[in-house]
């Protein structure tokens, strides 16, 4: 971007002259979220990132709060969150906007990820922007999974029994291997609450992982541009508009409605998302008649049911997330937004349906029909990035794609976006 | 292209040296922070407990507590003996025996399952080997699966009434633990 980078930054204070000497964070900050040209034809889609950072950044300090009234032992665990929804003051709020927040915080994801999907923003020159994406994801789920193991009820206890089972599946690779894993995980010969304890540890640690994997993700994102719905790139002055105010702007709408919809959950449904099986505290002995994971994992425990076979089906789950990573060089297609890919539009909403029906399939019990849908769609799910995204590519004939972001606006407005301002270079 | 192979010198000595004294350095000081979370010597020690059978009837079960796991105690019935005994080992999943008791290699008759003249006695670890649910068939209204043994509400495991997978993902038969007789109806499990 370095052809229409300039900066508007000139600081006035004697202190801001005496720090830009020093350490010009504020030069870097003003270079990267006031003057950064941004493509000036983004539509709220895009305004998920924010949203995503912004929830990031809630859960810490809702999840610090928690910490200072949260017990992490097997016999106060499950009482001390009650206490926290009656006792402590405002509990009840922060403890639902923590556990809220959570599936607010997948839902932008799984936006921003189908968004991301949909217009190509993984295609080259963005490969390790996507890839450093695709590892906040996994480290995201890490991070829920210990956090839901939290409150010491029957879906805690039995989805932290169910999930770290996983890798006793490499058993059947090298035998022992597996049981040895799953022991040392546990701290003992089945969950208890030194398992909790661990957890409780990881769970304060991974967020600022992730923080520091957003800025990252941020900075290579800086670095190679935005991608926009037409699949283009800011090439030149006209094509952009400066962060500040236009993106910043258009994210605050999008997030003060992203906002409503998180506090109706939040105040009036604050156990929709969740099961009622979590208010039983745990029991090594009974393991509840259904239990599921929470819905954002659904899919993915759709699809380690599918396969009839222990190792295969953890396999299955595991590779339905790592193979994202190899979306970049599985789509062939030169063309980046799918809005100018009439064959391949079929296939990503057929995808989309897929992922949907996998997460409904996933909350029912693991009988007959239920079963064979599931492979039905686990088939389509890998089919889509295996077969489909390379043959497509190949074999379809893409509409004509603009010649540039400003010459598709220009066409659409007819003329009339000419006023519009555009960054200055 | 030629190669000039040099003799190694002195500095090539004390770059390899500090090498490996750090590669092992680090893997020692790593080690401590990768044992600290493994079951330690309170979890390990081999609690065994004794369980009184004389109050369960035929064709009742109960579930004891050891060393953190459910443990499936179930009198069985003629019948079900029965039928665990006419199951042909080509109908098995997992056609070994998985009795703490007897070589790994022990083949899943229904006498390989069981102790020696306490066949309607069928102890085993109440815990899925798919993937550590309890399975359902220890109370009165549980449905017993398929083959009136267990079966796993988590993914569908129905096992058999010797405890045997039969049908859905669990890849083994239910382990049965080390445990004696003591005396008429008490048992030492561990």
């Amino acid at each position: 971007m370095s052809g229409i980078s300039y900066s508007s930054y000139k600081p006035t204070t004697k202190v801001g002259k005496w720090m830009d000497e020093r350490l010009p964070v504020g030069r870097m900050f003003h270079a990267q979220f006031v003057d950064f040209p941004t493509p000036r034809n983004l539509n709220y889609w895009w305004t998920f990132g924010g949203i995503l950072s912004f929830c990031l950044m809630a859960q810490i300090v809702t999840g610090i709060v928690l910490a200072m009234h949260y017990q992490p032992s097997g016999e106060m665990a499950f009482d001390s969150v009650e206490r926290i929804r009656r006792d402590v003051n405002f509990g009840w709020l922060i403890r639902n906007l923590h556990a809220v927040g959570a599936s607010m915080f997948f839902i932008a994801a799984y936006v921003h990820i189908f968004r991301g999907l949909y217009y190509g923003s993984y295609k080259a020159p963005r490969e390790i922007l996507w890839i450093i994406g695709v590892i906040i994801f996994i480290v995201m789920m890490a991070t829920a999974f210990m956090g839901y193991s939290l409150p010491w009820g029957q879906m805690s206890f039995w989805g932290v029994t169910v999930i770290t089972n996983l890798f006793s599946s490499i058993d059947s690779i090298v035998p022992g291997l597996g049981t040895t894993v799953v022991e040392w995980l546990w701290g003992g010969y089945s969950v208890t609450g030194v398992t909790l304890n661990r957890f409780f540890s990881l769970h304060y640690l991974l967020p600022f992982v992730l923080a520091g994997l957003v800025v990252l993700h941020v900075w290579a994102l800086h670095v190679v541009g935005q991608n926009s719905p037409m699949g283009l790139d800011v090439k030149t002055p006209s094509d952009g508009v400066p962060f500040t105010p236009y993106a910043t702007s258009k994210d605050a709408v999008g997030m003060f409605a992203f906002l409503l919809f998180f506090c109706w959950f939040a105040f009036f449904l604050p156990d929709y998302l969740g099961h009622a099986d979590n208010y039983v505290e745990a029991n090594p002995l009974v393991t509840p008649p259904h239990i599921v994971p929470e819905w954002y994992f659904l899919p993915f425990y759709a699809i380690l049911r599918a396969i009839p076979s222990k190792l295969g089906g953890v396999i299955a789950m595991f590779g339905a997330i790592a193979i994202l990573v190899l979306v970049p060089w599985l789509d062939t297609s030169k063309v980046r937004s799918t809005k100018y890919r009439p064959l391949y539009r079929w296939f990503f909403w057929l995808f989309v349906f897929s992922c949907v029906a996998l997460g409904w399939l996933g909350s029912k019990p693991a009988e007959a029909e239920y079963v064979f849908w599931a492979r039905v769609f686990t088939f389509y799910y890998f089919a889509h990035f295996i077969v489909v995204m390379p043959l497509v590519g190949w074999f379809e004939k893409p509409l004509k794609v603009p010649g540039s972001i400003t010459e598709a606006v220009l066409a659409k407005n007819k003329g009339a976006a000419a006023a519009a301002p555009a960054a200055k270079s | 292209m030629a190669i000039e192979a040099e003799e190694p010198d002195r500095r090539d000595f004390l770059v390899l040296a500090a090498s490996a004294f750090a590669a092992v350095g680090g893997a020692m000081t790593l080690w401590p922070f990768i044992q600290q979370m493994n079951p330690d010597a309170g979890a390990q020690a081999l609690a065994s407990i004794e369980v009184d059978l004389s109050p369960v009837k035929v064709g009742q079960a109960i579930t004891v507590l050891w060393r953190g796991k459910p443990v499936f105690i179930r009198h069985r019935t003629e019948e079900e003996i029965a039928v665990a005994k006419a199951v042909p080992m080509k109908d098995l999943i997992d056609e070994y025996a998985r009795n703490a008791a007897l070589p790994e290699d022990a083949l899943a008759t229904d006498p390989n399952r069981t102790k020696d003249g306490h066949e309607n006695w069928l102890i085993m670890v109440g815990i899925c080997t798919h993937l550590g649910c309890v399975p359902k068939g220890q109370a009165q209204g549980d449905s017993k699966g398929d083959f009136g043994g267990w079966l796993c509400p988590c993914h569908g495991s129905h096992y058999d009434t010797a405890g045997r997978i039969r049908k859905g993902p669990a890849p083994r038969n239910l382990e049965v633990p080390v445990y004696n007789f003591v005396s008429g109806s008490l048992i030492k499990i561990g």
